[in-house]
């Protein structure tokens, strides 16, 4: 679990983050939802320690990240999985390269053990025979796979994705999310998702925060969200003409 | 101001460098690679320029001799020196800004744009050791590099100036082991040491530092380029200061 109280950031005098209380379930795929510039990826930096807070606290399972000696956070680090945004793989390594990377720093497994390892995660994100390609042959929601792959590989206690979902067609997208689910069902993973994406809130996200102005505007689960009469949260929701269509046809009783 | 917060953070940046190591084996590997990159592949380059910075200096040393009491062996004798003193460790070191030096900042920059470091921070990796730290090991194998080149300089002096009938072979021989300081040698070692530090540190501050998109990529080389020639040219007049006065 993961927990955080009265987040606060800014950069040059204006502030992003304006005091952030929220709660991250074990075993849960948590979203973080909201529109552009309303300090998503900021939380997710700062959770992840990538930025210091300028006040309040973050706490993974009662550990307080902020107190934490160096050596602490690099190992609890370890614990963590990251899929990026833009996929962020090492460009001078092939797939399976990267794919074994967080296997090959963090543990003391033989290469054939790594590399049946990496050969099961990349059968599971519909990957197989990809392994020699370097990140720059393959496309763009392929990459995004194999840095899944990568952020799993290592079964993290903790599992962070920014936007998992841009990019991607459909029928990948629906991949990747089951995918992500099924991980954090399977290893009790404390799972964050960033997305701006609406079709994934409804599929997976089993609780939801909605963040507006750098504030939680809106706390609640997929059930929950299309009920709600937030305003924040339905100009947010409603802003897609498919979902506009499904609340007509909801209030109409079709 | 800004001059000294660059400084402060390059020196905080060295101090990280050596922090929370990486894996042994897979620093070895880092290591060789770099080593690969950085030295031996701009071995061709290098001396190719020496070849014929060596060839030059002989020529003209040799045009200029108008003075019948002064010995043809001068030609062996002053392309030695300037190959070994100053041509082999400074202005290949400038060279190497540009070469190694670019591809230092613009690969790491790559990185940073990419967010390929934050994914190693994420991982609990320390990004400088892992990237900086094989770089400037593999540079302290600098000096194996400019050994060659000094003797490529020197062979090159000769050919221009014994195939060119400017001196005889004798001649040139006794030029080159005219007055031969062997401190002078260590004295190039010297330098190529602390440039090969410069070369390894000062291209990975601008591309770990660096802010932006990809066209900052490219300044930022451009910048990079810039200060590691500074403070080769700066490090050059110390050194020969301390060492040789």
């Amino acid at each position: 679990m993961i927990e955080v109280k009265g987040l606060k950031k800014g950069f040059n005098g204006e502030e992003i983050l304006k005091g952030i209380d929220a709660t991250f379930l074990k075993g849960k795929t948590n979203m973080i939802i909201g529109a552009s510039g309303s300090g998503k990826s900021v939380f997710l930096k700062n959770m992840l320690g990538l930025f210091e807070p300028d006040a309040g606290e973050i706490i993974y399972d009662g550990e307080r990240l902020g107190e934490m000696e160096i050596e602490r956070k690099s190992d609890l680090r370890k614990e963590m999985g990251m899929l990026f945004q833009h996929s962020a793989l090492f460009d001078s390594m092939t797939v399976e390269e990267n794919v074994m990377f967080p296997l090959r720093m963090f543990t003391k497994m033989k290469k054939n053990e790594r590399q049946e390892r990496a050969n099961e995660i990349l059968e599971r994100v519909n990957l197989p025979g990809l392994n020699k390609k370097m990140p720059s042959e393959i496309s763009g929601g392929q990459q995004k796979r194999v840095a899944l792959a990568r952020a799993v590989v290592n079964y993290p206690r903790y599992l962070f994705c920014d936007e998992p979902n841009s990019g991607l067609d459909p029928k990948t997208a629906t991949i990747i999310d089951n995918l992500i689910q099924e991980i954090t069902h399977e290893r009790d993973i404390t799972t964050v998702i960033i997305s701006h994406d609406m079709n994934s809130v409804m599929e997976i996200g089993e609780t939801i925060v909605f963040l507006k102005d750098g504030l939680i505007a809106w706390e609640g689960t997929n059930k929950e969200i299309f009920k709600t009469d937030n305003k924040a949260v339905t100009d947010f929701v409603y802003s897609s003409e498919l979902f506009k269509k499904v609340r007509i046809a909801q209030n109409e009783g079709l | 101001m800004r001059f000294l917060r660059h400084i402060g953070t390059y020196m905080m940046m060295l101090l990280g460098v050596f922090k929370r190591p990486t894996k042994a084996i897979v620093l070895k590997e880092l290591i060789l690679k770099e080593i690969d990159d950085l030295v031996i592949g701009s071995i061709g380059i290098t001396a190719f320029i020496s070849l014929f910075m060596g060839a030059v200096v002989a020529l003209q040393t040799a045009l200029n001799l108008d003075n019948p009491l002064i010995p043809k062996s001068l030609i062996g004798f002053a392309t030695r020196q300037s190959i070994i003193l100053e041509f082999a460790p400074t202005f290949i070191s400038v060279i190497m800004a540009g070469k190694v030096g670019s591809y230092i900042t613009s690969s790491i920059g790559t990185m940073r744009v990419t967010e390929q470091i934050d994914a190693l921070e994420v991982m609990g990796i320390n990004p400088l050791n892992y990237l900086i730290f094989p770089k400037i090991v593999a540079l302290a194998f600098y000096p194996f590099l400019i050994a060659i080149i000094m003797f490529i300089g020197i062979f090159g002096g000769f050919l221009a100036s014994v195939y060119g009938n400017l001196v005889s072979l004798e001649e040139f021989v006794v030029g080159l082991q005219d007055t031969f300081i062997p401190w002078h040698v260590a004295y190039a070692f010297i330098k190529t040491i602390v440039f090969g530090f410069l070369l390894a540190t000062i291209p990975s501050y601008h591309g770990y530092y660096m802010k932006g998109g990809a066209l900052e990529v490219g300044k930022a080389s451009t910048t990079s380029f810039v200060w590691t020639c500074v403070s080769i040219i700066i490090a050059n007049y110390l050194l020969t200061q301390l060492l040789l006065t």
